[in-house]
């Protein structure tokens, strides 16, 4: 990934956060992500983000689970190792059903929880820079991409008419990199803030 | 804004009532003069004709206890709602509390029928535990006739449905007195979530527990299953749901409850979605255990319904599959998607599937154990056809006295704590 230039709008509140979200995205600056306390309903629509597509993912991983569970079981008491088990049937899918229950939602669970880590980039080590130390914790911290179009004086403004209680420019790399949070010295780097 | 609150009934859907009920009404007369309802049954005349009492009782039994329960589930929904104190379903709760009205209606009936069954009628091949002759000699119901005697019987059912008319009752009373009470008074709320729980408890000793035991499982008397009251609970309970989801899409194309979106749409369509899996999940459980412990006395019950070595039993083995697709794998396929929960269309589509696939439910609850009996000249087609006549006529009598509550009050509580909260709801 690479090192680009921000600027960044911190509220304190929701009710502030909204109108700013929308209004950023009515004149045209390109929010880079908002970093919540808290999960927000609507938020992701008022960012204008798409649907997820981590539940279609989920029914694929549960449909794998199925068809595995199925194929295996029938598979082995019919072809492999055929058991007489109290008279049932070879392919007694009534006994099958709770088996293939269980492996698709074992499946799918653990498939979406697999996949949202990665989507989200989140693991052990892998670090991130959220702009502020106070993202995330009590702060609503929306930073806006620096393009060659944008004028960084009017963005400030605009975040500072819009309620922000903190606005500053910084240059942040937007991959991911190993390293530890409460190690972190990149946080702590030169930071130019300005105190609406 | 202009709220269009007061609903009026259209014409169209009077007319329709009307029709659907003349239809039932119809039906009804056609069996007590082919069908000879209060003979003795097995008396008068030979094969499929000396069983006519028996086709008669089951047909109304079907639909009286069918549509009770379902009507009777929509006050459940408010309840379990109330009791919760969720927010979201106030913008449309006043149409449950209307079709919840039904129940001071179809709870008469349905006791009308099963009290007339089991002392005006004759017949006996419904409830064999009723025939006092034949209790005698049958050791398991010797053993049950504590529990399984009219006398009980009666005083159960009545006091059922008569506690399920007053919790409802006293709820409307103070949903409506909220209405006019003063903005921010909060004695109406509490109350009616004390009233709530006390309803719940007594439904929870009835519909979830004793009345399907004497009034459906005591068909197949030598037969039980601990799931059934569950089983019948989840079948009613969700098929309620898709009614709501009904009433609710019809009174939003009307015009009316406009505070009511997708969202609210679909958190009912989630209620289908979750509900339909969990009937099918007390399904499979009741059929799995039983199929693999392979107990006679135990399968009797499924061998009536799916047939055994590949002879089906006439069309139930049909309903019985047909069942299982319908009240499961559709729902759970077509309403998977949020997209489908929210799409008015297909919301309606599934709904009324839903209802059809329960009520089928409830027929192969019934029907199966005395039809047997009856033997193969009994022709069980023809008597499915007047029981979806029955059927018609008790839509028809839900509809219209849905209709008639609903124009009894604003579609709005709008003193209501909560309203707010419903009014922005976000899924």
């Amino acid at each position: 990934m690479s090192v680009k230039k921000f600027v960044v709008g911190c509220f304190d509140d929701e009710k502030t956060l909204f109108p700013a979200v929308k209004n950023t995205r009515k004149a045209g600056y390109k929010i880079h992500d908002v970093y919540t306390p808290f999960p927000i309903h609507g938020l992701d629509h008022a960012m204008g983000l798409r649907d997820t597509s981590l539940h279609t993912a989920g029914f694929i991983y549960a449909m794998t689970g199925t068809t595995t569970a199925l194929t295996f079981m029938s598979w082995v008491f019919t072809k492999d190792w055929p058991l007489n088990i109290g008279g049932k049937p070879h392919l007694p899918l009534p006994a099958f059903i709770p088996i293939v229950f269980e492996l698709t939602v074992l499946c799918a669970a653990v498939g979406m929880v697999l996949t949202f880590c990665y989507l989200c980039q989140l693991a052990p080590f892998v670090t991130k820079d959220h702009f502020h130390l106070r993202a995330t914790d009590d702060l609503f911290v929306m930073p806006i991409e620096v393009t060659d179009k944008t004028n960084v004086e009017e963005v400030k403004a605009f975040f500072q008419n819009a309620g922000a209680v903190e606005v500053f420019e910084k240059e942040a790399e937007t991959g991911w990199w190993l390293g530890r949070y409460d190690k972190a010295k990149k946080a702590f780097e030169k930071e130019e803030i300005v105190t609406a | 804004m202009a709220l269009k609150e007061q609903f009026e009934i259209p014409g169209g859907l009077k007319k329709w009532s009307y029709a659907l009920m003349g239809v039932g009404v119809l039906t009804l007369i056609l069996g007590v003069v082919f069908l000879h309802p209060f003979s003795a049954g097995h008396g008068e005349g030979h094969g499929a004709e000396a069983y006519g009492a028996t086709k008669f009782w089951m047909a109304l039994m079907h639909n009286g206890i069918f549509w009770l329960l379902v009507v009777a589930a929509s006050f459940f929904f408010i309840s379990a709602t109330t009791l919760a104190q969720a927010g979201w379903p106030l913008v449309f709760r006043r149409v449950p509390e209307a079709i919840s009205g039904g129940i001071n209606v179809l709870g008469p009936i349905a006791l009308v029928i099963l009290l007339g069954y089991v002392w005006i009628s004759k017949d006996h091949h419904i409830y064999h535990w009723k025939d006092v002759e034949h209790v005698k000699h049958d050791e398991k119901l010797l053993h049950k006739s504590g529990f399984l005697n009219p006398m009980f019987y009666t005083i159960l059912s009545v006091t059922a449905v008569g506690l399920w008319m007053w919790f409802r009752h006293s709820f409307r009373k103070l949903s409506l007195a909220e209405d006019l009470a003063q903005k921010g008074e909060r004695s109406h709320y509490w109350k009616s979530l004390a009233i709530a729980a006390a309803f719940l408890v007594t439904y929870g000793l009835t519909v979830l527990s004793t009345l399907p035991w004497m009034w459906l499982m005591s068909i197949d008397a030598h037969w039980y299953s601990t799931m059934y009251s569950w089983y019948t609970f989840a079948s009613s309970w969700v098929a309620g749901i898709s009614l709501i989801m009904l009433f609710v899409v019809y009174l939003k194309n009307q015009g009316y409850l406009e505070y009511v979106n997708e969202e609210h749409i679909h958190d009912i369509g989630k209620f289908m979605f979750a509900f339909s899996v969990f009937w099918t999940y007390l399904w499979f459980s009741q059929f799995m255990l039983i199929w693999y412990s392979n107990q006679p006395e135990e399968t009797a019950y499924f061998v009536d319904r799916l047939g055994y070595g590949g002879k089906g039993e006439g069309i139930f083995r049909g309903i019985f599959l047909l069942n299982l697709i319908i009240n499961f794998l559709a729902p759970l396929l077509i309403l998977m998607r949020r997209g489908s929960k929210r799409n008015y269309t297909v919301v309606t589509l599934m709904a009324v599937i839903i209802i059809f696939g329960h009520w089928l439910d409830f027929y192969q609850m019934i029907t199966p154990g005395p039809l047997k009996e009856l033997g193969k000249e009994s022709n069980s087609i023809s008597h499915f056809v007047f029981s979806l006549g029955v059927g018609a006529g008790f839509l028809g009598l839900v509809i219209f006295l849905t209709a008639k509550h609903l124009t009894k009050a604003p579609l709005l509580p709008k003193n209501h704590p909560l309203v707010k909260e419903s009014i922005i709801h976000h899924t």
